[in-house]
């Protein structure tokens, strides 16, 4: 089990007003991401627990290519990750970002 | 004088030599290795037929099962090298050279018989260029073939799958040589001629009917939200984009994704009737919903698949079918269909270079080309036009309007690693290191960079014909590389250039929504949903079946 924390700033705030979101399963080569609104309007912090150790180097790009993407400002972000690839956490996060835009 | 019929008067004594095991062309199962024996001769070229489902697998072990010190040396041409008896032949030393197209599941033994120098390799092909073959330089001498049904006069039913058989036929009996044919029953009468009688010299009921692999069904319960992410990119940005009607469809998840989100995202965007109408392809499981919602007008299938055949055999107005009501299929002829008569070719591969490259063989497996190089290359001599090979023409050149010739759209769609976290971007294809370990003069390129139009990841589609310099064709390919080391070393500067001029189009940039990207998308999410949907014609095998 490897833990990161990852912080960033984000261009601008993520659209909507829900206050948190969930998507995803742990599961073999998925994982779950929990969204919470309560961060300022262009921090994000991400935090990464992965059963798969060494792969901090493809987290930071893949985060880096989050923010830049989707603006998650204000979100807190806490992955479960039970080894997914890069391809799938990309999804999982964009998903996340729009459920917290969507009403419902 | 000049001698003009040798190979007349070699065939009669061949003929001769084999009646005497036969009854007229029947002859018993049990005699099969001596009749083979004594009909074929050291050094033949020998074509043993081996298709994509069909395997003439009695014949194959019977030709195993013959004495080294009679048969030796023989030179196998034929398109699939898929059982353990076509091995075999090599270990056993019957067969020295080799000649082929596609092997399968037994790619890794191929690599391991050369490596131990036991395969003299001619040539990996494409199937219509080794059909082709048949008819100048590799015209085999004997053909062992493989029938659903025949009768004493060598009348041949082959069902479903006749694939190869009528090319493989045409090329030997009409040049002098033997067929022999195995069928599965013998029958007074065939429920249709496939192959007529003259062209057969022997026949014989197989002790079991010969094998046949579902190689086409795909589960839906197998695919991913990252597949049904890149179909619905396909979708949207090329079917859509240059109004695809006439295609093929390369085996695989993210190929079944698009065709099982055709009457659902597809329908969203009112694309029924104006897209993927006319095909080139097996008959896919996975394209029953999109028949049965009315999307498709006709397929013409290069083989059949296990399950299929009363799914088929109800829906005569969608494919080819015969008098008896079941599906002709013909490899060399739907091969050519999907080099000139289809405008699209999508399929996925192992590895792609920064040149859009892509091979399948590394120096642990060769599986071969089969079919898809030719489905996915540019036929140089199309001459017909249409909308979406105009358009994509135009797209690749700044020439003269007046004088554009058109493109046929080759789509690689794959995900930025494949299983174990395995990169399908390479600096380097492994093939380029087979070759030079091989010493072959011939790097094995499934289908070469300058063929290919679009790659498509979950990243995004790149459009190569866009690109106007080698450099902008790598950082466009970088560009939907993803996280792998190739992605990673984008230039990211350009990168965003090639995007703000449409050549990378990311998924926000087609209003893709991601929460879309999800299985509830898909028609069927089971092989019982095709099922259902076939109104219970279709028929999977049991290793498809758990309920």
């Amino acid at each position: 089990m490897e833990t990161l924390e990852i912080r960033r700033t984000a261009a601008g705030r993520a659209p909507g007003t829900k206050g948190h979101a969930i998507t995803g399963v742990v599961a073999s080569g998925n994982l779950e991401v929990l969204l919470e609104r309560v961060l300022s309007d262009t921090q994000c912090e991400v935090t990464v627990k992965t059963s798969v150790e060494g792969f901090g180097d493809v987290w930071r790009a893949v985060i880096d290519d989050f923010v830049e993407r989707h603006s998650p400002g204000g979100l807190r972000i806490s992955i479960n990750d039970g080894g997914a690839r890069p391809d799938t956490v990309s999804l999982r996060l964009a998903q996340g970002v729009r459920l917290m835009e969507v009403d419902g | 004088m000049p001698e003009w019929r040798r190979q007349q008067i070699e065939r009669e004594s061949r003929l001769e030599a084999g009646r005497r095991f036969s009854d007229g062309k029947v002859f018993a199962a049990k005699d099969t290795t001596a009749l083979l024996e004594a009909v074929i001769r050291p050094g033949d070229r020998v074509c043993l037929e081996g298709d994509n489902q069909k395997q003439a697998d009695h014949l194959a072990t019977a030709l195993a099962g013959a004495d080294g010190s009679r048969l030796h040396d023989l030179h196998i041409v034929q398109s699939g090298l898929v059982l353990s008896a076509h091995l075999d032949l090599f270990t056993k030393g019957i067969a020295s050279k080799l000649d082929f197209s596609y092997s399968g599941p037994q790619g890794a033994a191929i690599a391991r018989a050369l490596y131990a120098g036991r395969i003299q390799l001619g040539a990996i092909h494409t199937y219509i260029e080794l059909f082709a073959r048949y008819f100048v330089d590799l015209t085999p001498q004997i053909a062992l073939i493989a029938a659903v049904s025949g009768d004493r006069e060598g009348n041949l039913y082959t069902g479903p799958n006749t694939e190869d058989t009528p090319t493989i036929v045409e090329a030997t009996h009409f040049k002098s040589g033997i067929v022999i044919a195995q069928v599965n029953k013998l029958a007074d009468r065939v429920p249709r001629v496939d192959i007529p009688g003259d062209r057969i010299d022997f026949v014989v009921e197989a002790p079991t009917p010969f094998y046949v692999e579902p190689l086409f069904t795909r589960d839906p319960a197998q695919i991913t939200d990252t597949q049904i992410l890149m179909a619905m990119l396909a979708i949207k940005g090329i079917y859509a984009e240059y109004g695809i009607q006439r295609l093929n469809h390369g085996i695989g998840y993210g190929t079944a994704a698009i065709e099982l989100l055709l009457p659902t995202f597809g329908e969203s965007l009112g694309l029924k009737g104006k897209v993927a109408t006319h095909w080139a392809l097996n008959p896919h499981p996975t394209l029953i919903p999109a028949i049965e919602s009315g999307w498709v007008k006709q397929i013409h299938c290069f083989g059949s698949e296990v399950g299929m055949d009363d799914y088929i055999r109800a829906r005569p107005d969608v494919y080819f079918t015969g008098a008896d009501g079941s599906l002709r299929s013909n490899r060399a002829f739907c091969q050519t269909a999907g080099l000139y008569a289809c405008d699209l070719f999508i399929g996925s591969t192992l590895q792609i270079d920064l040149a859009a490259n892509s091979s399948t063989v590394t120096p642990e497996r060769i599986p071969g080309f089969g079919g898809a190089p030719n489905m996915g290359s540019d036929a140089h001599g199309r001459r017909h036009p249409s909308n979406a090979w105009l358009k994509a023409g135009r797209e690749a050149t700044e020439a003269h309007p007046g004088m554009v010739r058109g493109r046929k759209l080759v789509v690689q769609l794959l995900e930025t690693f494949g299983d174990k976290m395995v990169p399908a971007f390479v600096e380097e294809l492994a093939s380029v290191e087979f070759a030079r370990r091989m010493k072959l003069e011939l790097v094995p390129v499934m289908i070469y960079g300058d063929d290919v139009t679009h790659i498509v990841t979950e990243e995004g589609i790149a459009n190569l014909l866009l690109c106007r310099t080698a450099e902008e064709r790598e950082q466009a390919i970088r560009g939907v590389a993803g996280f792998t080391s190739v992605g990673r070393a984008r230039d990211r500067k350009m990168v965003e250039s090639l995007r703000s001029r449409g050549v990378i189009r990311r998924p926000e940039d087609l209003d893709i929504d991601p929460l879309d990207a999800n299985r509830h998308l898909l028609a069927a999410r089971s092989i019982k949903d095709l099922v259902k949907w076939s109104g219970g014609l279709y028929r999977p095998p049991g290793k498809f079946r758990n309920w």
